[in-house]
């Protein structure tokens, strides 16, 4: 008996909550697969992929947000043999579903301990509470490719943004097998987006894109370019997470600032009287 | 009008110098190249003093004072001692606030009863806030033992001069971080009067350095290797400048900069009420606010009741001597803020938009500017785009809720916006959907230390005030 013809998987790109090939029809090969070659059009359309997700996402409840990442969790708990299959060690997925455990939690938390009621000196109701502060690019770390991805990811969207991320150009599989998670994870199309290809081509787009946000430089090596992105982003004032060290911890507590990063505090007063 | 008599507040409460040099490491210096500039009363275009420029030399000397004063002396002090100091700067502006207002009054040109119960009582109140911080950092919120950044390079505006130094410098030296303060160049009066405060108040040498100049020495300050942080309140024109030139730096940036606030009035809305918010909103300190409200969107059923008592109101706005006690609109800052004004007002009037001001004499000497509204202004305007930063109004209408958060969102800018109805939940859908970083429901132009500030998108980013105002002088 013949051995069976195995059916390969095509690595595409993941946005508005669909898998397009790059519109370029460019590929490149990496970890023995095609992968999509993202190219500037591709960055764009992207960006108005996830500024229509931003008012359905911005708009849930935090407690519905919060239920959708521990949904991504479960998801990738049942599929942790395929990133291991790729190659991804056994105690980075953990690691990385701990991840979207954590941030899910942090959904209805936000509001409490970053906002609150201000005592102003006049008879006034006073109170701040967080936002997101909409469509943010991510250039995610080139190592760990999942864990790195997973940390980029969940704090941007847990507030309500809606994130372009470029994926690890060397490890691109665990990305798009990512997507394929989220895709099936009741979260919504647009809210994550996913480019596979050269950070050097896409990030540049997103960098200067007028309806995006903020950018989180983070999985950016090249400090060069990196203040180059820096310099492009300050045309619209976006808010800025610099590249991580190159040391950095990714299994270690990740800490608050890549979520309130994102965030906008927004102040409402109103006179109190008969 | 009521005629009134003239009731100037005296200026002999204040003793001002014919020249003030640079305040570095705890004294008073001159500029190592000597040069000067003059700051003059925006009311009658008198000189008040001759004020020194810093030039680069000067501004790396300020900024290595800090340096030492931070790794020496501010940095290692405990928080509970950083804090009495605070403390007792907040007692000396409250005891001197007479002298400052006057200060500020002629220097800026804000009527004084602005500077007297509005600017100075928040000076105090701010840095009586922070004061309390200084010894309670590590519950704030940003873990257990939050650091402060280390030399901190400020440029603050003209509009609020005295009021943005306390902006600046309270949070900053509570949460242990030593500042060079670059004041604007036509207002540099009460920030060099807060230098002697803070020698009056024995603040160690090097915590407080205080550069004076224009554009050239704020571009020497902020781009300096050695400062840390960099927090700037301005024209977002410059504050973009700034975010490229710290690209790449390990600086922390914050940004405060402008606005194009929409305050929209609702059918339901008490007019008289509406109309003093409409007033306050925009004519407020000659509309020189960042966070003003220059975008009046009424209700169409009710625009011509507001239109018609929003005149009426115009016409009882007393303009003229900032010291007396009765005027409502003072002095435009500068010449060159005043072109700026007659320059977008014109453009409003050539592109087909009805202008209108009460009748108002203005004096002969100074700059000053009419209180003015445009009717049957669209969202393509000029006027209605770009931030005038004076006291012009640019009047919209709109028929729904919807369509009016549409137009009020219509902006790059998001500091700040107002909304006036009688109804509860509308005002609380309103403030979801408005971008922007504060929200004045039934009330407009209302600050306090304890209320964090600041905006969305081009507006900036940071926030000052509040718990939330340590942050950006911590490292998180």
């Amino acid at each position: 008996m013949s051995e069976r013809v195995a059916v390969r998987k095509t690595y595409k790109l993941y946005i508005g909550g669909k898998f397009p090939r790059s519109e370029s029809g460019r590929s490149y090969i990496v970890q023995d697969a095609n992968v999509a070659l993202s190219s500037r059009k591709d960055a764009r359309d992207a960006v108005v992929a996830a500024r229509a997700a931003v008012k359905g996402w911005a708009g849930a409840t935090a407690y519905n947000r919060g239920q959708v990442l521990y949904r991504v969790a479960e998801m990738l708990e049942g599929r942790r043999e395929q990133f291991v299959a790729l190659g991804v060690p056994g105690e980075e997925v953990d690691a990385a579903i701990d991840r979207w455990v954590w941030y899910a939690g942090w959904s209805d938390k936000l509001a409490q301990v970053y906002g609150g009621a201000n005592p102003v000196a006049g008879p006034y109701f006073n109170i701040s509470a967080p936002e997101p502060t909409g469509v943010v690019a991510v250039v995610a770390p080139e190592r760990p490719a999942l864990l790195g991805l997973v940390s980029v990811i969940a704090p941007a969207i847990v507030s309500g943004n809606t994130v372009v991320v470029a994926a690890s150009p060397a490890e691109p599989l665990a990305a798009i097998t990512l997507a394929e998670v989220l895709a099936t994870s009741d979260l919504p199309g647009g809210v994550v987006n996913l480019l596979t290809g050269k950070i050097s081509e896409t990030v540049p787009t997103l960098a200067a894109h007028m309806d995006v946000n903020a950018i989180d430089l983070t999985g950016v090596a090249d400090a060069g370019l990196a203040a180059e992105l820096e310099i492009k982003a300050a045309e619209n004032l976006k808010r800025v997470l610099r590249p991580a060290p190159a040391d950095h911890d990714w299994f270690a507590d990740p800490g608050v600032t890549r979520m309130t990063t994102l965030l906008e505090t927004k102040t409402v007063w109103h006179p109190k009287g008969v | 009008m009521f005629e009134y008599a003239p009731a100037p507040e005296s200026r002999s409460v204040v003793d001002i110098k014919p020249a003030y040099g640079l305040f570095i490491d705890g004294k008073f210096v001159d500029p190592s190249d000597g040069g000067s500039f003059k700051s003059i009363n925006p009311a009658t275009e008198e000189v008040l003093a001759e004020i020194a420029e810093a030039g680069s030399g000067d501004v790396d000397r300020a900024v290595r004072a800090a340096r030492t004063a931070y790794e020496k002396v501010w940095g290692p002090m405990p928080g509970q001692d950083r804090a009495k100091y605070l403390f007792r700067i907040a007692r000396i502006i409250q005891e001197r606030s007479r002298e400052l207002a006057v200060l500020e009054s002629l220097d800026n040109g804000k009527p004084i009863k602005e500077s007297r119960d509005v600017d100075l009582p928040l000076v105090a109140a701010h840095f009586f806030y922070y004061a309390g911080w200084a010894d309670k950092l590590p519950y704030a919120g940003f873990g257990p033992d939050p650091q402060p950044l280390g030399v901190a390079a400020q440029v603050i505006p003209w509009n609020f001069p005295l009021l943005m130094l306390a902006w600046k410098i309270a949070p900053a030296l509570a949460a242990g971080n030593t500042v060079v303060l670059k004041p604007a160049e036509t207002t540099p009066l009460t920030a060099l009067l807060f230098a002697e405060i803070c020698q009056q108040a024995d603040l160690p040498p090097g915590v407080v350095n205080i550069v004076t100049g224009a554009g050239e020495t704020g571009r020497a300050l902020v781009e300096h290797p050695g400062v840390d942080k960099v927090a700037f309140t301005g024209s977002t024109e410059v504050g973009r400048a700034i975010a490229r030139s710290v690209a790449g730096s390990r600086k922390k940036l914050t940004l405060e900069l402008g606005g194009k606030a929409a305050n929209i009035v609702f059918d339901d809305a008490p007019i008289d009420q509406a109309v003093e918010g409409i007033v306050n909103g925009i004519f407020f300190n000659q509309g020189h606010v960042c966070c003003a409200g220059s975008r009046l969107l009424v209700q169409e059923s009710v625009a011509d009741r507001v239109l018609e008592s929003l005149k009426r109101r115009m016409a009882q706005l007393r303009l003229g001597d900032p010291l007396d006690k009765n005027t409502d609109i003072g002095a435009i800052n500068s010449a060159a803020q005043l072109a700026r004004i007659k320059e977008l007002s014109d453009a409003g009037a050539a592109e087909g938009t009805e202008r209108w001001s009460p009748p108002c004499e203005l004096p002969d000497r100074g700059f000053w500017f009419a209180p003015t509204i445009f009717t049957g202004v669209t969202q393509a305007h000029r006027i209605a785009r770009e931030e005038i930063f004076g006291p012009v109004l640019s009047v919209l209408t709109f028929r729904t809720p919807a369509e009016a958060v549409e137009k009020a969102n219509n902006t790059p800018y998001g500091l700040s916006a107002g909304i006036w109805t009688d109804k509860g939940s509308r005002i609380l859908w309103m403030a979801d959907r408005l971008r922007a970083g504060v929200v004045w429901a039934n009330t407009f132009n209302k600050f306090d230390p304890t209320s964090p500030f600041g905006g969305y998108k081009e507006s900036g980013y940071g926030r000052e005030g509040g718990r939330h105002g340590l942050e950006a002088y911590l490292n998180v």
